[in-house]
Formats: structure tokens, C-alpha cells, sequence
């Protein structure tokens, strides 16, 4: 005789989701719908009277031309870092996954940069890139007023890429080259064979063998650059000079937890939210078709 | 063997009684301080907090920092809503109009008048108290930490230039920096543009010429008033700031470049700042072996009747919903908060000066202001005290004041990077203040101000 508890298969499914779903309940669901109606609402920030004010916080968002400079800058920030993180990984990774000597103490030297945290990747950088000290002193002095990020927009949205990308080519480095140890040896030896060299083999057996995780990587990052920006935003820059690092992630947090303006905060990390629904569904649609899944 | 075990049993019994009698000894009535100092200055406010707990046994404060003054803020107001706000918490100057109409707090008077405290309100500096008070003059919290803006200048760099004293008006201040940089100074002025630098380069400025920063008495008359910085004279300010930095006199340092303001001085590399009498301790134990340096009232554009300087710093506010028991011991404490000692305790480990006039002459008394660190400190009470406050040198009570400061830091950026003219920045500073201000007035609907 077989001894066996049975359960209908969905009421078992349902048990193993439950805490699951407690959880994703708890710290998303309920709070973004809390997000929903504050921003449909003026909140008085002790409490006491909420004002129904339906779609105004939206309106008088959309309206406000530092939030426009606060979108391009983060598009601006999102592109650049991105696009340099994932580069500069994608070249590191392909350079350790061959026979080099020593290629095991840069593998354990690159992934290191992710273990940081953004504030401490931050508080390096401010130090490194502050215009008075350290190297880029040395530049001023050679050619005056040539890094000015107290002042000048462009250096400041440099600072914070450069940090930023920084941090992230460890995180991508660690995939790319997961991908290629992945890659049959076989197979590259097959074209070394018939004659190709080390780029030709890269662009025609490698790179599409590792499109999925290109593509995985792409996602995660810009997603990344749009919300994990902001610690390394708040400690850098500030939002500045003159708003030109004013991301949207650091503009929410300023208006709402600095300003108390919790409504128009609410509002703008709803928009967040759709701008990177958005983004992703684009890259799924338009991106994951060029995509070769094994 | 036995003899030990019943020593140990002894032991233990006597231990057990101690311990049951200690509750009947009357156990101390325990409430919250939040404060936003952080560092150095938090270790004086914890020194302070040890000095009430053992000056009597009926109270306990438990004082805890909450690192800044906007955590401080954030922190109270997400407790007050979960129903676990402190008892009493330090808001800086600007949430004073935030604070008054949350309300979430006992006005300060009350709680004293209701415990029993006699507090001569008079006694406190007219230009601080106002601060603080409602228009009718009722005290709603306790000013606590004051400071003000004064001149820091390089007596060494105005010698080499044949002057003694420092400027009194901006006119010579021009003239003194462009005198400094032909002598070879690097940098004879610095200056932030920041956010917070609103404080001394707007607030005090405009309060000492007596130029309105907000009309309806800078809020003080209704949450419908507005910004008018773009057309007092603090246009011609930034105008004179703006041209002595382009013509390299002035320099911008700040903590994000590498020095602050009070770095470069203190290092002998710039020759004046404007910063608050707080910093005068860290001039004092950071400056250049040898630097000869003193403090002035901020300057003063010729023909000017100068008028009080603005009170900068924080307040202690009493929030509503807790014990009896525990208003009680708040209440103690910011009477011992009161007490002159503790203001002479306070100031000669901080820097802030003295709120009260007899907590001012107390520390003149004790001959404090003759003693060589702190020589210099009293500047910043004539420059408080200059004259009686007018409408508009009382205060600023303008709502979510920390979103118009970093709008001021955002223009004036743009100003100095050559992005937009004066004109054009000090507008948007308004026109985006006033929206800001309207934003305000939109979320209490109907209220006004104490």
C-alpha cells in the first residue's frame, strides 16, 4: 500500500505563494496604491486634513518646467551610464574570459566595485573629482576652470555618470562573464580553425550567443540608473548646480521628504513608475526581437 | 559548603529587597528629546541632558539626535503619525511656520504657566523671541540654540592693505577686496551659493536694510504672501556679488569642492567669510598657527539705517498628545533649559549665543566675553540687538521655507555659471517661490496663522 498525502494541486501552489504574496502585498501593492491616492490628494504633512484635489498635483507637475529638466536629465544620465557601464564591462569580461595569466586576481578585482555601497562609491568619487584636490586639481592648475562641478552642469552630470558606471561594471562584468564561460569551447576553437581572428570570432560567435544577457543587462541597468541613482546624486551633487543633476529619483525625495510635500511627490514617483513600465515593455518589444535565446 | 550556599542566599535576598525597593523609590517620569545637532554640538546636548537627569530624580530625558535638522522633521512628523512622536523636538527656524499650523504641539507658554513655571518672556531678546511667537506675542516653543551672521575677516590680510578695522559698508568692501587681490591675495573673499547660504546672504541681508523678503510682513500677515526679492535691494547684492566674482574676488568654497568657506579662512587661504557666530569655536581651534582674525557685524550698503539682524538656529517645541506626567518633566526641562548656567554651559561649549538678556549678563559677568576663544561672540547680540525689530526684520513665517532656500541655491547657480542674468534668476527665484508658497496655501485651506 502506498502511503500518500494528497493535496489538489492548485491549494498546495496557493500555501507556497501565500507568504509570498503576504509580502509583496505588504511592501508593494499596499503602498503604491497608498502612492495612488496621495497623489490625488494635497496632504497636510502631520496629518489632520487631506484635500481631494483629483488630477491637479498631475497637472501642476507636468506644467512646471524644472520637472522637464529633471526628466531630460535623468533620460540624459540613464543613456550615458548605462551605455558606459555596460561597455566597459562587456570589454573587461571578454578580455578575462581568454587564457590570460592571472585572469583569476582581475576577475575577483572587477566584481569587487559592486560590493560597494553607492553612498561610500559616492563619497569616493566627491573626493577623487573635487576640483580643489586630488588629481583634478593638477588639470585645473594646467588649464584653469577646466573642472568646475560646483558651477557647471555638464561636470556634475560627468561626476555622477562616472560613479555611477563605475559601480555598475562590476555588477555587469559578473554576468558577461558567466556568458562567456557559458560559450563551448568547441565552438570557438571550430573558428579559430577555419581561419578567423580573435574580433572576428567575437562578433559572430560570441556577441549572439550572449545577446540574452546583453538584453537582461540593458533592462536591469537602465531601470537601476532611473531609481539606485540616488544615493550617489544626494551625496555628489545635491540635485545641482542648478538642477543639473536634479534626477527624477532625488527630485521626489527632495519635494517630499525635505519640502513635506508628499502629494507632489506621490504624483512624481507614480510618473517614475510608468516612465519604467514603459521602457521596459519598449525593450521587450522592440529590443528582445534581435535577442537569440538558446 | 553550606555555609557558602547560605552566605550566597543571603547574598541573593538582600539583592532581591534592594531591587523591590527601588521601584517604591519613586521611579523617574521618562520622556523623549529629538534634536538635530549632530557631531560635536550633539555631544553637548547630551552632556546637558546628563546635567538635568542628575540635577534632580523625578525626570528622566532620554535625548537622542536624529542627525539633521530636515531628519529631525521627517522623523517627528512620521512618529506623530504613527501616535510615537517624542516630547519635545528642536525644529529649525524655517519650520516655524510649518509647525504652527501642524497642530501637533502645546504652545511652550502653556505648558510652563500650566506646571507652574514663571517665565519672564520679556527677558528674552526681542529679535529672537519674535522669531518664535505668534503675532500676538505668545511664546508657541522655547528658542534654544540661536546664532546670527557675522563678517570673519584676516586681520593680517586688511594690515597689508593699511586698514585696521574691517568694512562697515559694501562700498568698501569692493574697494578692501580689490585692494587684497593687487596685494597678491588669491582669494579675498569666499562665499557659498548653496541652498542653505539663503540664510545669511538673503535672510540677513535683507532683515539688516530692512527690505522685505515676502510681502504681508514677510508672512507674518497671511499665508497669501508672496516673494519680492527680485525687486528690493538685495537685487543690487547679487549684483555687486556676482561682479566682484567675476573680477576674481570672490571665490565659491564648499564642502563638495574640497573647502568650505570656514576651511579656506581658517587656513589663511581666503581673507573674509560671512558665516554664522556658531562657527567662531572652530575658526578659533582650526585657524593657521599665528593668524591674527577677529569678527564684525555684516556690512551695510552706505546710507543704510541698519536694522537688527535675523536670528538663525532652532526651537524646542512641546507636541500635543502625550502624558500629564510627562508635560511635566518637559516642562522642567526647559526650565532648566532657561536657566542661565545652562546658557553660559551651552554657549561656551557650542558657540551659539545666549537667548536671554540674563542669561547675556550672566556670561558678561562671569567675565566670559573678556576671555580670549570667545572674545568677538558679543558681536553677534549688537548685531541681534542693532535696533528694536520692525515688521519685517521680526522673522520670516513663510511656509515650506526649505523648498524657497533651495530654489534660492538653484538660481543663484544658474547666476553664477553665467546661465541667466540677475534679473532673470531672481525672477524665477520668485515666481517658482510663489508657487511653492501657493502649494502651501492650498494645503491648509482656511487657516491662518497664530
Amino acid at each position: 500500500m502506498e502511503k500518500r498525502v494528497t493535496f489538489s494541486r492548485s491549494t498546495i501552489g496557493i500555501l507556497f505563494a501565500v507568504p509570498q504574496l503576504i509580502l509583496i502585498f505588504t511592501f508593494f501593492y499596499w503602498p503604491a496604491g497608498q502612492a495612488v491616492y496621495w497623489s490625488l490628494t494635497l496632504q497636510q504633512p502631520w496629518g489632520g486634513g487631506n484635500i481631494w484635489v483629483g488630477l491637479d498635483n498631475f497637472r501642476s507637475i507636468l506644467a512646471n518646467a524644472d520637472y522637464w529638466n529633471s526628466i531630460s536629465a535623468s533620460l540624459v544620465f540613464a543613456g550615458i551610464s548605462t551605455g558606459l557601464a555596460m561597455f566597459i564591462a562587456l570589454v573587461l569580461a571578454a578580455l578575462t574570459d581568454r587564457q590570460l595569466a592571472g585572469s583569476r586576481f582581475y576577475r575577483v578585482v572587477l566584481i569587487w566595485p559592486y560590493g560597494i555601497a553607492a553612498p561610500a562609491v559616492a563619497l569616493a568619487f566627491r573626493f577623487i573629482l573635487a576640483p580643489e584636490a586630488g588629481f583634478m586639481a593638477v588639470v585645473n592648475q594646467v588649464w584653469p576652470g577646466f573642472w568646475d562641478p560646483g558651477l557647471d552642469g555638464t561636470d556634475a552630470m560627468a561626476s555622477i555618470i562616472i560613479a555611477f558606471s563605475w559601480k555598475y561594471v562590476g555588477y555587469n562584468f559578473i554576468f558577461f562573464l558567466a556568458a562567456f564561460q557559458a560559450i563551448p569551447r568547441s565552438l570557438i576553437e571550430a573558428g579559430a580553425m577555419d581561419g578567423s581572428g580573435v574580433i572576428r570570432r567575437f562578433w559572430d560567435i560570441q556577441f549572439p550567443l550572449i545577446t540574452p544577457t546583453i538584453f537582461f543587462l540593458l533592462v536591469i541597468n537602465i531601470t537601476e540608473s532611473f531609481q539606485d541613482s540616488f544615493g550617489i546624486v544626494n551625496i555628489m551633487t545635491s540635485g545641482g548646480p542648478a538642477n543639473a543633476t536634479n534626477l527624477m529619483v532625488y527630485k521626489i525625495y527632495s519635494d517630499g521628504f525635505q519640502g513635506l510635500d508628499y502629494s507632489g511627490a506621490a504624483a512624481q514617483s507614480i510618473i517614475l513608475m510608468l516612465l519604467i513600465i514603459v521602457l521596459t515593455i519598449f525593450q521587450f518589444r522592440f529590443i528582445e526581437r534581435r535577442v537569440h535565446y538558446r | 559548603m553550606s555555609m557558602i550556599k547560605n552566605g550566597l542566599a543571603a547574598i541573593a535576598a538582600g539583592t532581591i529587597s534592594v531591587a523591590m525597593a527601588l521601584p517604591a523609590a519613586a521611579e523617574p517620569t521618562k520622556f523623549d528629546f529629538w534634536f538635530g545637532l549632530s557631531g560635536d554640538l550633539a555631544r553637548v546636548v547630551d552632556t546637558m541632558c546628563k546635567n538635568f537627569n542628575e540635577s534632580q530624580k523625578d525626570y528622566e530625558v532620554v535625548c537622542t539626535s536624529q542627525g539633521n535638522y530636515d531628519a529631525t522633521l521627517q522623523n517627528t512628523i512620521a512618529a506623530f503619525r504613527a501616535g510615537k512622536q517624542p516630547a519635545i523636538v528642536q525644529v529649525y527656524d524655517v519650520g516655524t511656520a510649518t509647525m504652527m499650523l501642524s497642530g501637533a504641539y502645546k504652545p511652550a507658554d502653556k505648558l510652563m504657566e500650566e506646571n507652574g513655571y514663571k517665565i519672564d518672556y520679556a527677558d528674552y531678546f526681542p529679535g529672537i523671541a519674535r522669531y518664535y511667537a505668534t503675532s500676538k506675542g505668545e511664546m508657541l516653543s522655547f528658542p534654544f540654540n540661536s546664532s546670527t551672521a557675522l563678517m570673519y575677516w584676516n586681520k593680517d590680510a586688511f594690515a597689508k592693505i593699511g586698514k585696521t578695522e574691517a568694512p562697515k559698508t559694501w562700498e568698501d568692501v569692493g574697494a578692501d577686496l580689490q585692494a587684497m587681490k593687487d596685494a597678491g591675495y588669491e582669494c579675498p573673499m569666499a562665499i557659498n551659493i548653496s541652498a542653505n547660504e539663503s540664510w545669511q546672504l538673503m535672510e540677513q541681508f535683507s532683515a539688516i536694510h530692512n527690505q522685505p523678503i515676502a510681502t504681508k510682513n514677510n508672512g507674518y500677515d497671511g499665508l497669501d504672501a508672496r516673494l519680492e526679492v527680485n525687486k528690493t535691494k538685495f537685487v543690487q547684492y547679487v549684483t555687486d556679488l556676482k561682479k566682484w566674482y567675476d573680477a576674481g574676488l570672490i571665490k565659491i568654497k564648499s564642502k563638495d569642492l574640497g573647502q568650505d568657506m570656514v576651511q579656506a579662512f581658517a587656513s589663511g587661504t581666503c581673507q573674509v567669510i560671512m558665516t554664522s557666530v556658531g562657527d567662531h569655536g572652530t575658526v578659533g581651534k582650526t585657524q593657521k598657527e599665528g593668524m591674527n582674525w577677529d569678527v564684525a557685524e555684516l556690512p551695510a550698503y552706505a546710507g543704510t539705517e541698519r536694522k537688527n539682524s535675523l536670528v538663525g538656529g532652532a526651537s524646542l517645541w512641546v507636541l500635543s498628545g502625550k502624558s500629564d506626567a510627562e508635560y511635566k518633566g518637559a516642562a522642567a526641562f526647559l526650565n532648566f533649559i532657561h536657566d542661565p548656567k545652562t546658557a553660559l554651559f551651552w554657549s561656551t561649549n557650542t558657540g551659539y549665543i545666549p537667548v536671554t538678556k540674563s542669561g547675556f549678563d550672566y556670561m558678561k559677568g562671569q567675565g566670559f566675553y573678556d576671555k580670549a576663544p570667545y572674545k568677538g561672540r558679543e558681536t553677534a547680540i549688537a548685531s541681534l540687538t542693532a535696533s528694536e525689530p520692525t515688521e519685517i526684520t521680526r522673522g520670516i513665517r513663510l511656509g515650506n521655507f526649505t523648498q524657497i532656500r533651495a530654489e534660492f541655491g538653484t538660481q543663484m547657480q544658474a547666476i553664477f555659471a553665467n546661465k541667466v542674468s540677475v534679473q532673470e534668476g531672481l525672477d524665477t527665484l520668485v515666481k517658482n517661490g510663489d508657487a511653492i508658497l501657493d502649494r502651501f496655501q492650498q494645503t491648509y485651506p482656511g487657516k491662518t496663522l497664530p
